[in-house]
């Protein structure tokens, strides 16, 4: 049984498939990467998963039970949690205050007020952002507004963590910070799907990747098989690309 | 316990000083002229309609321009059944249709955002408006009502009533865990439900919430007009104050619409009074537009910047 299931995924906007008939799954403990040139589809498959958007026509189950139809809150709930390209944060709140949003409404059964604070405290000391706690969350850097987003998602107890373009606007050294800590995500048994543009970043940490082009799927496997296909060095990296050959 | 990181003399000033204010005006019956009354009153109506559409427009961010409709319904309650049953019991019955009205209201209408929210609430007014008076002249061949005589201290120890508990629900629904979610929704909606918030079921229970205080209101203020039509019942005046009165007091503090709220009535008094009643709608307006251009926080916030201000100056040497 796969965790996430889509079975002919397809969404159009007015006549353009931006998403068509596109199968994938992800399994349980995997980091899976979603890349594709600009346009290609894969935001608005973040947002079929999420229930921003509803398929139509396709399939997507989760612990093999149809959940599109959904409302976003209650796919939260049911353990898909994701970040945003653009951040989205609330940046009025303090920090500490976005995170406990997540954990006062984000589980399936929420905590006590007591709990969430101290769910919210240790997230903010996991993702390295305990010192600007109480700091309103608009004044943070890209690089923390970004982290901040992932503690809010984590904060919701996720199964399935779904983060849009992590890395991009990062700097050298946040970039590696920002492996780093997704690498410590997927040690708490959490699945990750990322999507991304930062090829090191990709080639370096998922265990699979799926490649959208013009919203079709056109490779899926591991990052040598997907380095080395034909049609995705055509459609997206490149003929002189180096990717994956480190 | 440690007692010893408690500020007891805020802890005393913060509750103490709203709770003064609140004593020495309910008082104003036996040692204010009937002016003062009558003043008071409508300081205390237009506070309970500002506070109660900054539970919802405030925190949210939709403009709703519904008031005058939940206000009307109000007082077409009190016309209804103000001879039928003792008058507490026409108050619950004006705040229980309100928030039905509400509730049907926000289900349909708060996917919109926006201008469009604005317009359609707005539209609701007119559209009530329009039914009763349509109701009336083709149903019971009437137009208006009369209502029940009341006294004006009963009006004003009914509406000081009101006006607590619209100022309790409004700060508990402000610290709960509910607020915290209507909060997020006003930040980041899409945000809000992608955090497991259940962000419509939110919108339109607090929408139907904030409508009950505004019928209740109404209920009561109809007795002193004792003759009503539609026209006076729903007044679209009554839409445009509550938010234009908020954003005159700022709305980040529940002071801010209280502020607000009598600092406009009284404007509202001195200049529709004086000598300068031809010109009141004018100077209204520059003072709204120069609130919004230079004080976008309302005047609370400026105090509070001033207040920072001074007290930054003070501290300065220490902080280093």
């Amino acid at each position: 049984m796969h965790l996430l299931e889509g079975e002919k995924v397809t969404k159009y906007f007015g006549g353009l498939a931006a998403v068509s008939e596109v199968d994938f799954y992800v399994d349980e403990g995997e980091i899976v990467g979603l890349i594709g040139p600009n346009g290609a589809g894969k935001t608005t498959l973040f947002n079929l998963i999420s229930a921003a958007l509803e398929p139509k026509p396709g399939i997507i189950k989760y612990k093999d039970k149809k959940i599109n139809g959904l409302k976003p809150y209650k796919i939260c709930r049911l353990g898909i949690a994701r970040t945003f390209q653009t951040v989205k944060i609330f940046g009025n709140m303090p920090v500490i205050e976005n995170v406990r949003v997540g954990s006062l409404f984000g589980p399936l059964v929420g905590l006590s007020t007591a709990e969430a604070t101290k769910v919210a405290t240790e997230l903010l000391e996991f993702v390295g952002l305990s010192k600007v706690a109480y700091t309103p969350a608009r004044d943070l850097t890209l690089a923390h507004q970004k982290r901040l987003e992932v503690a809010r998602a984590l904060a919701t107890k996720p199964t399935l963590l779904m983060l849009d373009e992590l890395m991009a606007g990062l700097n050298q050294t946040e970039l590696l910070e920002a492996m780093e800590l997704i690498k410590q995500i997927q040690k708490k048994g959490i699945t990750i799907i990322m999507i991304e543009h930062v090829m090191k970043a990709i080639m370096g940490i998922c265990d699979r990747i799926i490649v959208l082009h013009h919203g079709q799927k056109i490779a899926d496997g591991t990052p040598q098989e997907v380095a080395n296909s034909k049609t995705v060095i055509e459609v997206y990296l490149g003929e002189t690309s180096d990717a994956g050959n480190k | 316990m440690d007692f010893s990181n408690i500020n007891w003399k805020r802890a005393a000033i913060q509750p103490g000083i709203p709770i003064l204010l609140l004593v020495l005006v309910a008082f104003a019956p036996l040692y204010g002229s009937g002016y003062i009354v009558t003043m008071f009153t409508y300081f205390i109506l237009y506070i309970i309609i500002t506070v109660s559409w900054t539970i919802f427009s405030g925190a949210t961010g939709y403009i709703s321009l519904a008031s005058a409709a939940f206000y009307g319904v109000g007082i077409y309650a009190a016309a209804m059944f103000g001879e039928r049953m003792p008058f507490i019991f026409v108050i619950f019955i004006a705040g229980f249709a309100s928030f039905v009205l509400a509730f049907i209201v926000g289900a349909i209408t708060l996917r919109l955002r926006g201008i469009y929210f604005a317009m359609f609430t707005f539209g609701l007014v007119v559209l009530m408006k329009e039914v009763i008076h349509y109701w009336e002249i083709t149903i019971e061949g009437t137009r208006g009502h009369f209502v029940i005589y009341q006294s004006n201290e009963t009006i004003f120890y009914y509406l000081l009533g009101i006006f607590v508990v619209t100022i309790i629900v409004a700060y508990i629904i402000r610290r709960s865990k509910f607020g915290l979610a209507l909060a997020s929704i006003g930040e980041n909606e899409e945000a809000a439900g992608h955090t497991g918030i259940n962000v419509t079921m939110v919108k339109i229970i607090t929408f139907a919430v904030s409508a009950i205080f505004m019928a209740a209101a109404g209920a009561v203020m109809a007795t002193k007009l004792t003759y009503i039509d539609p026209g006076v019942a729903f007044n679209p005046m009554m839409s445009f104050s509550p938010a234009l009165m908020a954003i005159f007091g700022g709305m980040a503090s529940i002071y801010g619409p209280v502020a607000g709220a009598v600092i406009f009535s009284y404007l509202q008094e001195l200049l529709m009074t004086g000598s300068l009643k031809n010109y009141y709608m004018l100077i209204f307006g520059a003072i709204l537009v120069a609130t919004i251009i230079y004080l976008p926080s309302g005047v609370t916030g400026l105090i509070q910047n001033l207040w920072r201000r001074f007290k930054g100056a003070r501290s300065a040497p220490t902080r280093g």
